[in-house]
């Protein structure tokens, strides 16, 4: 009977706690969701009936696409913008995985003179701020004409140049796979190409989609190289740069619910590929923050 | 210290020791080497493509060749005037334009020659090498590795040569130069007023440094202390709130009884797949003077005036913070959920038969495992705040601004902002590459003495 008693006690105590975790979890979900729920019902918000800019209630009184009609026909250069995203993304995305599987074989496998004062030269030059680097780097791009209209290769090139010191978690998940597969491959009379190849690529499907998938997303955000490198050329600006010139410079003209509408649009495929490779991120992000 | 002087006086002497020796057999490779290797000294790779490895002997050949013809083609103009960066100034003489020097070309590949320079010397002396090493092995009696097998070889043991060459030559040219180039301008009077390639601009010591630690009515000192300061305490909190609140999070989501963990996670995933400056925007606009959370509230009377998120210095700090943790949390969340699950079941269930309580377990279990595994992530979590520029320029672009900073600082504006202002709206190129070289300096110096002091760095065998 006392038993029982204690047990019961002890449930009705742990059904109050979930409780409350699921109040709190909910508030949780209502807080983080709700700027996303605020975009896409604003996006869908009547640009003829109502007002296009800042208005004081949440849910539209007339939902249509006029946002969507403006940015997908010609009339602004939304979708250049977004093909000079995607052109870059893809570019960017592939060649920093090769880069920076190459670097992170070297280090985590090779031992040659100067490994130890290469990896301790670009940690030191990865505390220089980036930007710092800005200025010279535009001149340079200037001059090999890749700047204003030539802003898509240009920040393509930058995006790959310096991938090579972004090599941490990937040399991290290389070192834990034995070495004593590699040293048992070389006995046979396979080379170092031939075992990077064959053996050590196809065992790192998961950082391999985890470094292709950080640098797919990195330039959807980038606002500050590219707006300084594209700097007042309309047609080579990114997402980021287009849109966010929209909602700073012509928010009174009603901008803010077509910004609503390209930022959804942004939004869905960079979400679903993350959602369906998120497996990986974690896996990668985890990782990564054990190893520093 | 007198220890840590000893090392840094046996290290400078090794240092020295190293070059003297390698002068002395400089000197006896020429004196014992044959003829083949004495005509290496003028031409590179001599030796090499007489004795039939070709490969090396024209890869020294034509780096030899292709380095001193762009030197003495262009580097030197650039080069010879590296001491004054240029004395003739463009100027008009009626109606045509005479250009004089451009200082920026003149230290760009000023630099760019003599580090090429350098590379010649560190080129000529591994050719001495190579003959040398040459030499010794037909002594022995012994056949020189192919052509085929030093080509072969990049594939092999040199594998890291090939992997690296396109990396490190990236990096070199995007990042090292730059780098070096914008520390040269911060010793020199790159501003506004001396815009190459119409102005000249020229060395000036260290006047710059000097002017941002001036504290007169128109120096940059109170205005860099206040803006240091804001960017400390902003990646503390950023780092540190994050850091609990995320944890608390994932320690929520995994507890015992909860369900759906997959759709709370999924839910607070969204924030790091939507690309940023989207939800930041949106996110700034709610909480703007016409946004709706202040409509909201002054629709339910609540208060009276529009809460002035943006434009109060203190509020648009809090603010800020408060975004950021809205930010910070799920990434935080996705790697303590990860973690959590490696500490081991059965310290809670002995803690539990002990009488612990859920608090202590955290206090005593949890948290100083989580401490202990994520020190170096936390540690470069902060440095990466100091630089956080996203957050701060798309909610605020440092603002709201104030008369009482100097460069157009805002009171929101880390480092890395008030740089990127200055360089894009003031052209203050000398004070933007003092600030980026002060930035440098407090990365460094927090990350290596909090780095000595973390316990994973310490103690690396503590929790296993």
């Amino acid at each position: 009977m006392a038993k029982n008693t204690s047990t019961s006690s002890m449930k009705q105590k742990r059904a109050v706690g979930n409780a409350i975790a699921y109040l709190v979890l909910i508030a949780i979900s209502i807080v983080w969701l709700f700027p996303f729920v605020g975009l896409v019902l604003q996006s869908f918000r009547s640009y003829a009936t109502e007002y296009g800019g800042m208005v004081e209630y949440f849910i539209p009184k007339q939902f249509s696409l006029d946002n969507y009609k403006f940015i997908l026909s010609g009339e602004s250069n939304y979708l250049l913008w977004y093909r000079n995203t995607v052109i870059i993304a893809i570019f960017v995305s592939l060649f920093q995985t090769i880069i920076v599987l190459c670097v992170s074989y070297a280090l985590s496998r090779m031992r040659f003179k100067g490994r130890t004062f290469l990896m301790r030269f670009w940690l030191i030059l990865g505390m220089f701020p980036g930007f710092l680097a800005m200025i010279c780097l535009y001149f340079l791009l200037k001059a090999l004409g890749l700047t204003q209209a030539g802003a898509v290769p240009g920040l393509i090139l930058v995006g790959i140049a310096s991938s090579g010191m972004g090599y941490y978690v990937c040399k991290g998940y290389f070192d834990t796979i034995p070495k004593s597969l590699d040293e048992a491959a070389r006995i046979d009379g396979a080379s170092r190409a031939r075992i990077f190849f064959t053996m050590t690529l196809p065992m790192s499907k998961p950082i391999i989609i985890y470094t292709a998938l950080v640098a797919f997303m990195a330039p959807w955000c980038d606002y500050v190289f590219a707006s300084y490198v594209a700097f007042g050329h309309d047609t080579s600006y990114n997402v980021a740069v287009g849109l966010t010139r929209w909602v700073w410079t012509n928010d009174y003209q009603g901008f803010f619910t077509r910004f609503c509408a390209g930022g959804v649009l942004v939004a869905i495929p960079v979400v679903i590929l993350f959602m369906c490779l998120q497996r990986y991120y974690v896996e990668g992000v985890t990782g990564g923050a054990v190893k520093g | 210290m007198a220890a840590e002087n000893n090392k840094n006086k046996s290290g400078a002497a090794a240092a020295f020791s190293g070059i003297g020796k390698n002068i002395a057999e400089i000197g006896t490779t020429f004196k014992e080497g044959d003829w083949k290797t004495r005509v290496s000294y003028l031409i590179m790779g001599f030796g090499p493509i007489c004795r039939g490895a070709f490969l090396r002997g024209f890869m020294y050949l034509f780096c030899q060749a292709g380095i001193i013809s762009w030197i003495a083609m262009y580097g030197w103009k650039y080069l010879s005037k590296l001491n004054t960066l240029g004395t003739v100034e463009t100027a008009k003489v009626g109606r045509k334009t005479v250009y004089g020097d451009d200082s920026f070309l003149i230290l760009l590949f000023g630099l760019l020659s003599l580090i090429l320079v350098i590379a010649l010397i560190a080129l000529w002396r591994m050719n001495i090498a190579e003959n040398r090493k040459e030499e010794e092995i037909l002594k022995a009696g012994k056949k020189l590795p192919g052509n085929k097998r030093d080509f072969l070889s990049l594939f092999d043991s040199n594998f890291d040569k090939t992997l690296l060459a396109l990396p490190v030559l990236g990096i070199f040219v995007f990042t090292v130069l730059p780098i070096i180039f914008m520390i040269c301008v911060a010793f020199t009077n790159y501003d506004a007023t001396h815009q190459s390639p119409s102005k000249l601009f020229t060395w000036v010591g260290l006047d710059n440094f000097k002017e941002l630690l001036s504290f007169g009515p128109n120096g940059f000192g109170s205005t860099f202390v206040s803006v240091l300061l804001w960017t400390l305490v902003w990646a503390f909190f950023a780092t540190f709130l994050d850091y609990f609140l995320g944890m608390a999070v994932a320690i929520l989501i995994n507890k015992k009884g909860i369900k759906f963990k997959k759709m709370w996670r999924t839910i607070l995933v969204m924030t790091i797949a939507v690309p940023q400056f989207v939800s930041l925007l949106y996110l700034m606009k709610m909480f703007a003077k016409d946004g709706l959370i202040n409509t909201y509230l002054m629709k339910w009377g609540w208060i009276q005036e529009a809460i002035p998120f943006w434009t109060n210095p203190m509020l648009a700090r809090i603010t800020i913070i408060v975004i950021n943790i809205w930010i910070g949390i799920p990434y935080l969340m996705l790697i303590a959920t990860g973690l959590l699950m490696n500490i081991p079941e059965d310290l809670y269930e002995s803690a539990k038969i002990d009488g612990a309580t859920p608090w202590q377990m955290f206090r005593h279990i949890t948290l100083p495992y989580m401490l202990f595994v994520t020190g170096p992530y936390l540690l470069t979590q902060y440095t990466g705040n100091l630089n956080n520029f996203n957050v701060i320029f798309l909610l605020t672009q440092g603002g709201p601004k104030s008369m009482a900073l100097a460069g157009g600082a805002g009171r929101t504006d880390l480092l890395v902002t008030w740089l990127y202002k200055i360089t894009l709206n003031d052209t203050n190129y000398k004070m933007a590459a003092v600030i980026g070289i002060m930035v440098f300096i407090v990365t460094a110096v927090i990350s290596l003495v909090v780095y000595n002091m973390l316990p994973s760095v310490k103690d690396e065998e503590g929790f296993q």
